[in-house]
């Protein structure tokens, strides 16, 4: 059905527009930037900051442009006296309950809010500060994540983001009137409620309300004293990110450029969490297929299908709180992160000759979640914090402009070795559908001996933005002692985003679904959207990071985690093999559940 | 007191157990027990398979539905303006003095809970103030202690 259209005119210029878009649409059509607060393009309409206000002849009063639909014959002005009055008085009433203190605030020069005031010049309090009588708290209780009430404008982009794209609703609009805030349950601290850690709501937060709990200066400290072994990997995701904060556009990969700049703030070894991607990618398929084998022959009834993925620790915590009757299912793998930083304290330090207490394991990653993980008490191993400091790819790009490096002009350098080698199969770790991608391009070619049977090793049907895909692979001619599997088709299925894996674990529950082996990823879009990317975010530019991404895959020489030959290496040299005795020590985790709210 | 878990099952079976069914349900557990604690939260949205965080917000926003533990008999001064200049000060100062707590607080034998409210659209008879569901109007300081004393004997 042909869509109707609509004609109108916003500052004297005819458009014309689709039925059901809003004055934003139109306006951005001509490229009339009309600024807004509470409007977020993954996000629901809320019509709640005003800041977007327009002039429209014959209306009494302005709508907001992002809350109303275009009409046949309106007539729109988004630059009159009477809209920058507005707009003016809107920005003046939240900053008089706003705690502005931009030159000491984490968010000075990326706040959405401060970007208004500049804009509109606000000099003076226009109206009473109220700042002092409110009463706000900080809660910054969680190892991931900061909320300052001082700094929130209650555009509530926070609450919509955990709600529509997580399905949680961990925080929520309390009070009303000049006590409205946002809080979890009973106002309790983040760390304690059914809160994720995915940043999310950091990374749709247009203030400094919502922000990481940055490690920077512990960062510096480390590298800073000679008597440690800083060693640093850095996630799948960050290299085709890192560009965004660094005055290049989304999609721009910068791997090599970003080794450089890790090279040059100073840590001692620069190495590659898409080595344990690929090592992840050996333990978890020979999980699947050891799981298929007890579950399909032995009968084993202990043993849980579908497996799901492990790696993304939003995820985890998802599932142990809401899912928790699943937590067998659970691949038991630990993430790559944590798989290279048991390693990093173990193997990597008696290869170099290293003690291990002198040895900092720091982790560049594109997600909140991972600084929690890496604070999780199974998470030591090596008898060390196998992480110590989590950075974000944000938290990476700050250091490097405080460093002083001219990014875009580094030249391309490789990482270190060992644990610096990966394939492609680790770098699509990255998006959504990567590691179900990456585990069958290896679990196929252990059974069969040959390829998987897609164009050039891409497997389409798991790759793209869809909230849910499915896909299934048959398998055919298998070598002798994979017999039973001659002929199975194995079925497959991959959620991004937490109300995508509710909708697939819902069906899970409802017996609905015959999968085998389900990827999770916490994040819309995978890692590559994660809540420590870059700001802003939008589909478009997850897309683009996306293509990025497989871009980088296609570029590489080897593209199957088998091929890795350090991940070789280490089966020979120390861990054995998948799944063996040293895996289970190092690399293998347990769960726990957790109370549903 | 019923059994909150009752409660809210008997309130499903009117309204389903969809959101449109939380205003009811949190209205009736209000009733019944004065208040709702954590338990009454977690209770409900586990019924109606929504979060714990939502109920609160729902909650907080309804001046009625208080989630701290009251007194048996809640009363609310009107605060708003036509109130205001009818003489709440007094109406309020004289409730203090008498049931000797301040805004907000619960006398200890858990009997009188002091809150102030907004226009209760009595406007015409101001001051006004709630005890529970029932309305007294054009207060002066005398009809208040009177009022007082008769709840006391209750
Ligand atoms: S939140 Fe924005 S406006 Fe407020 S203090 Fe921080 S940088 Fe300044
Ligand atoms: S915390 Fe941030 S996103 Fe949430 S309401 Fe406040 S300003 Fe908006
Ligand atoms: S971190 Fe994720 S789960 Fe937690 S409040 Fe933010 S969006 Fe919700
Ligand atoms: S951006 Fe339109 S009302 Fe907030
Ligand atoms: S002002 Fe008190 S009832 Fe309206």
């Amino acid at each position: 059905m042909g869509k109707f259209e609509v004609n109108l005119k916003i500052n004297d210029l005819p458009v014309t527009i689709e039925e059901g878009t809003t004055i934003l649409d139109a306006a951005q059509k001509l490229n009339f930037r009309i600024p807004t607060l509470c409007h977020h393009p993954d996000l629901c309409v809320a019509g709640n900051c005003r800041v977007c206000v327009v002039e429209q002849t014959g209306a009494k009063t302005l709508p907001a442009a992002c809350a109303t639909p275009v009409a046949e014959g309106m007539e729109i002005f988004t630059n009159s006296a009477k809209v920058r009055q507005a707009r003016k008085h809107v920005v003046e009433l939240l900053l008089s309950e706003h705690k502005s203190e931009c030159t000491s605030c984490y968010k000075n020069g990326k706040c959405e809010l401060q970007e208004l005031a500049i804009e509109y010049r606000i000099s003076e309090d226009t109206f009473l500060k109220l700042v002092e009588e409110k009463g706000y708290t900080i809660d910054d209780l969680s190892p991931a994540i900061i909320k300052d009430d001082s700094k929130c404008i209650r555009c509530q982009r926070c609450v919509r983001t955990c709600t529509q794209i997580q399905s949680i609703s961990a925080l929520a609009v309390i009070n009303k009137g000049d006590e409205q805030k946002i809080a979890t349950f009973l106002d309790k601290p983040m760390h304690s409620v059914v809160c994720t850690n995915c940043g999310q709501c950091v990374s749709h937060c247009p203030t400094g309300a919502l922000v990481e709990k940055n490690y920077i200066d512990q960062v510096w400290d480390v590298i800073n004293d000679p008597n440690l072994h800083v060693v640093v990997q850095t996630a799948p995701a960050v290299r085709i990110g890192l560009g965004e904060e660094l005055e290049l556009s989304p999609g721009d990969r910068v791997t090599g450029k970003m080794v450089a700049a890790l090279r040059r703030l100073g840590f001692n070894s620069v190495l590659d969490t898409d080595f344990s991607a690929d090592l992840t990618i050996m333990e978890e398929g020979t999980e699947l297929l050891t799981r298929l084998k007890k579950a399909l022959v032995d009968k084993d009834e202990s043993v849980k299908l579908p497996m799901t993925t492990s790696c993304s620790p939003g995820w985890i915590k998802f599932i142990e709180h809401k899912y928790p009757e699943y937590l067998d299912n659970v691949s038991t793998c630990k993430s790559p992160q944590q798989m290279f930083g048991a390693l990093a304290k173990t193997f990597y330090a008696e290869k170099k000759g290293l003690k291990a207490e002198k040895v900092v394991s720091v982790s560049i990653m594109p997600c909140t979640a991972k600084k929690y993980e890496a604070d999780r008490p199974e998470m030591r191993d090596s008898g060390y914090k196998d992480v110590d400091y989590v950075l974000t790819t944000r938290e990476l790009a700050a250091m490097v402009r405080q460093a002083g490096m001219d990014f875009s002009a580094l030249e391309n350098e490789n990482y270190d070795s060992i644990m610096g080698k990966s394939t492609g199969a680790a770098v699509i770790f990255g998006s959504t559908g990567g590691v179900m991608e990456a585990a069958l391009r290896t679990a196929y070619e252990i059974v069969t001996g040959r390829e998987v049977p897609f164009e050039n090793l891409n497997i389409m049907p798991v790759r793209g933005l869809k909230g849910v895909k499915e896909a299934k692979v048959k398998i055919e001619n298998v070598k002798p002692e994979w017999g039973f599997l001659e002929g199975v088709e194995l079925s497959c299925a991959i959620a991004h985003g937490l109300a995508n894996a509710k909708i697939l674990m819902d069906k899970v529950k409802a017996g609905e679904a015959d999968y085998h082996f389900i990827e999770i990823m916490a994040c819309p879009g995978g890692c590559l959207g994660g809540g420590g990317q870059p700001m802003p975010v939008s589909d478009k530019i997850r897309q683009k990071r996306m293509d990025a991404i497989y871009q980088e895959d296609e570029s590489l020489e080897f593209r199957k985690s088998h091929e890795n030959a350090e991940v070789q290496a280490i089966y020979k040299e120390f861990l054995g093999e998948p799944l063996g005795h040293k895996s289970h020590e190092l690399l293998h985790t347990t769960y726990k559940k957790r109370k549903k709210y | 007191m019923t059994d909150v878990k009752e409660l809210i099952q008997g309130k499903i079976k009117t309204f389903g157990n969809n959101r449109t069914a939380l205003m009811p349900i949190l209205q009736a557990i209000v009733e019944d027990k004065n208040h709702l604690d954590e338990e009454d939260m977690i209770e409900v949205a586990d019924a109606l398979d929504i979060s714990t965080a939502d109920v609160y917000g729902t909650a907080t926003f309804y001046t009625f539905l208080d989630t701290i533990p009251r007194g048996k008999y809640v009363i609310r001064v009107c605060k708003t303006i036509s109130c205001h200049m009818a003489g709440k000060d007094e109406i309020f100062d004289t409730l203090k003095d008498v049931l000797k707590i301040k805004e907000g607080e619960t006398t200890p034998d858990k009997k009188f809970t002091l809150l102030i409210a907004n226009c209760m659209g009595w406007c015409h008879k101001g001051p006004v103030m709630l005890v529970n569901d029932d309305i007294y109007t054009e207060l002066t300081k005398e009809k208040v202690i009177d009022i007082i004393n008769e709840y006391q004997e209750k």
